[in-house]
């Protein structure tokens, strides 16, 4: 049990949550933490979307890598990630359609999704399938943390409302005699990139000595 | 006073405060810092931003008169009674004025606090042109929301003034733009003040909307003569500050002759302007005649007091003729190709400031391999 739970295993999975997170730190999946998130809840079905397929297939990979040829190990992996991403798609699609619809093509973008490659690569073919999990894990929610903080404050400000409930009363509307509006370049991608780099800028002075 | 804003005086937290108010009503007795060869000018920057203020005081002031004018007309009051639509104005711009200033200047003073440095003088000009760019009916919360916004993210977090890659004050009308379209553009009814303020000024029906001519234009309407005549003197609806080419004029007077702004920038601003006009007009499509684009609109106002920013436009002297004449192409290209966005000045300037750094390199490399060259044949 306490090997399970080595130090360095830990360290696999709570790295990634801070100081060697995917996004904030090592600026990978941008594309997708703009697109999915103008509102909260794809934000969460698509962090834990990439969190569950990270974490299967570093277990996959993990378990295989002795096998792989190593010239043709990136179409191996893709192989695995592909077969997860659509096993994630169809359950989706059958659970929560909604989402699904609003999420559209970025599920299946999940393959190439540069976290996913990324941690294949650099952890999965070199260590045992029980590390790899952990990072897999600890990556996805690294990547899902900054994902709801990102749908959290676009759709707040955006539409006024959190996972679809109205938080801003709707009396303060300009609509209905109120003073307030809706930030309409909330909802665009450009602000959203300003606002990962609003995280970004408050990680680095909050963890400056750790450099 | 003095020494109790220095190092260990009691008031040391308020030093950048006092230094910045000091300098800014008496010329220091030295301009650059103590030691080493500094190359500078005789007026320094805080007289420069004076110069240019004082050059927008016209179309400010006009500006003014305009509000209280188009609110009178909406209403149809006393259109004689022309220094109650003054005051009318002046109520309903101030507050915008004193907000823009408080909030721009307030993070400027704390980010200088902040960072030990001198306070930058920079947003003087940009604090007095933020109200002048913005509907009359832009609610004041959103104004200061859009000045925070552009003072952190357009010039603070690049470094200050100076450093700045975007005009500040197009970065907040810019994000007012696409954060608060229906107070920027709308339903047309934002042009015009529609509320008594202090007892001036009248109260407008709400139904009332009044399209700018350039809005006109782009859903098709044909622009009267006596409109084009007004849009001169500067009676119609608009932005605040950008409405009449005769204060503009005067304007961009005071800060060619004083030599601020450069007339390479803004003469060829209007060349591209107007040969793009010219070539639309004769393709066909356009309501407008090429030198309409002129006085319709802030293309008059962005060629003279934002394209020619010191700081964001191009600096090499061939390479102000390529991103003025840009602006003006990219401008009425906007205007009359794109049917959602009648006006395209701003969006025009934005994208050329981006490109300056580029323009400016490309000349700098070529004088550069031009002298290599003359080395070489030597």
């Amino acid at each position: 049990m306490s090997k399970l739970f080595s130090e360095e295993n830990r360290a696999a999975f709570s790295k990634p949550l801070n100081l060697d997170n995917p996004v904030v730190i090592q600026v990978l999946g941008i594309c997708s933490a703009l697109a999915v998130t103008s509102q909260l809840a794809p934000a969460i079905v698509m962090g834990l979307s990439v969190t569950v397929i990270t974490a299967f297939a570093n277990v996959i990979i993990s378990l295989i890598r002795k096998t792989i040829p190593n010239r043709i190990r990136i179409i191996v992996q893709l192989v695995v990630v592909a077969a997860l991403v659509t096993i994630v798609s169809e359950l989706l699609k059958a659970y929560v359609y909604d989402v699904s619809v609003q999420l559209s093509v970025y599920v299946g973008l999940i393959i190439t999704n540069c976290i996913l490659m990324g941690r294949l690569e650099a952890f999965a073919m070199q260590n045992a399938p029980w590390p790899s999990f952990l990072d897999g894990i600890g990556n996805g929610l690294g990547y899902a943390w900054v994902l709801v903080v990102l749908g959290f404050v676009r759709e707040l400000f955006g539409f006024g409302t959190l996972l679809g409930f109205q938080i801003i009363p709707q009396s303060w509307y300009v609509e209905n005699g109120g003073w307030y509006m809706n930030n309409g370049m909330m909802v665009m991608p450009a602000m959203s990139l300003i606002i990962v780099g609003c995280i970004i800028w408050a990680h680095r002075s909050l963890n400056k000595e750790e450099k | 006073m003095r020494p109790h804003v220095q190092e260990g005086g009691k008031f040391h937290a308020f030093h950048s405060l006092y230094d910045g108010l000091e300098t800014f009503a008496f010329v220091p007795n030295t301009t650059g810092r103590k030691g080493g060869v500094n190359i500078h000018d005789a007026i320094d920057s805080k007289r420069i931003m004076s110069f240019v203020v004082l050059a927008l005081l016209p179309a400010l002031f006009f500006g003014m008169y305009n509000v209280g004018y188009q609110n009178a007309l909406a209403a149809g009051g006393d259109m004689t009674d022309h220094v109650g639509m003054f005051l009318f104005g002046l109520a309903a711009v101030l507050p915008k004025i004193v907000v823009s200033y408080i909030v721009g200047l307030g993070i400027e003073f704390v980010v200088a606090q902040w960072k030990k440095e001198e306070i930058q003088e920079g947003f003087l000009v940009s604090g007095i042109i933020i109200p002048m760019i913005v509907p009359v009916n832009t609610p004041l919360w959103i104004l200061a929301l859009a000045v925070a916004f552009s003072v952190i993210f357009a010039k603070e977090i690049f470094g200050g003034t100076g450093m700045n890659i975007f005009n500040p004050a197009l970065i907040t009308r810019a994000f007012l733009f696409f954060s608060y379209p229906s107070a920027m553009t709308g339903d047309d009814s934002v042009w015009v003040a529609q509320n008594t303020i202090f007892g001036l000024g009248y109260n407008v029906p709400d139904t009332f909307s009044a399209a700018t001519p350039l809005g006109e234009a782009t859903v098709g309407n044909a622009i009267p003569c006596e409109t084009i005549c007004n849009a001169i003197t500067g009676l119609i609806p608009g932005s605040i500050g950008e409405t009449s080419v005769i204060a503009i004029g005067l304007g961009a007077l005071l800060l060619l002759f004083t030599g601020i702004a450069s007339w390479k920038t803004m003469l060829s601003v209007f060349v591209g302007g107007g040969l793009m006009g010219w070539l639309l007009e004769g393709v066909g499509g356009n309501q407008l005649e090429w030198w309409h684009h002129f006085v319709l609109g802030g293309f008059a106002f962005g060629a003279v007091f934002m394209a020619t920013d010191p700081v964001t436009s191009a600096r090499t002297e061939c390479g102000k003729y390529i991103y003025g004449f840009l602006i003006g192409v990219v401008a009425v290209m906007v205007r009359v190709l794109n049917p959602g966005y009648p006006e395209g000045m701003m969006l025009a300037i934005l994208l050329m400031n981006l490109f300056a750094p580029l323009i400016d390199y490309v000349f700098v490399q070529k004088n550069i391999s031009k002298r290599a060259k003359r080395a070489i044949k030597k």
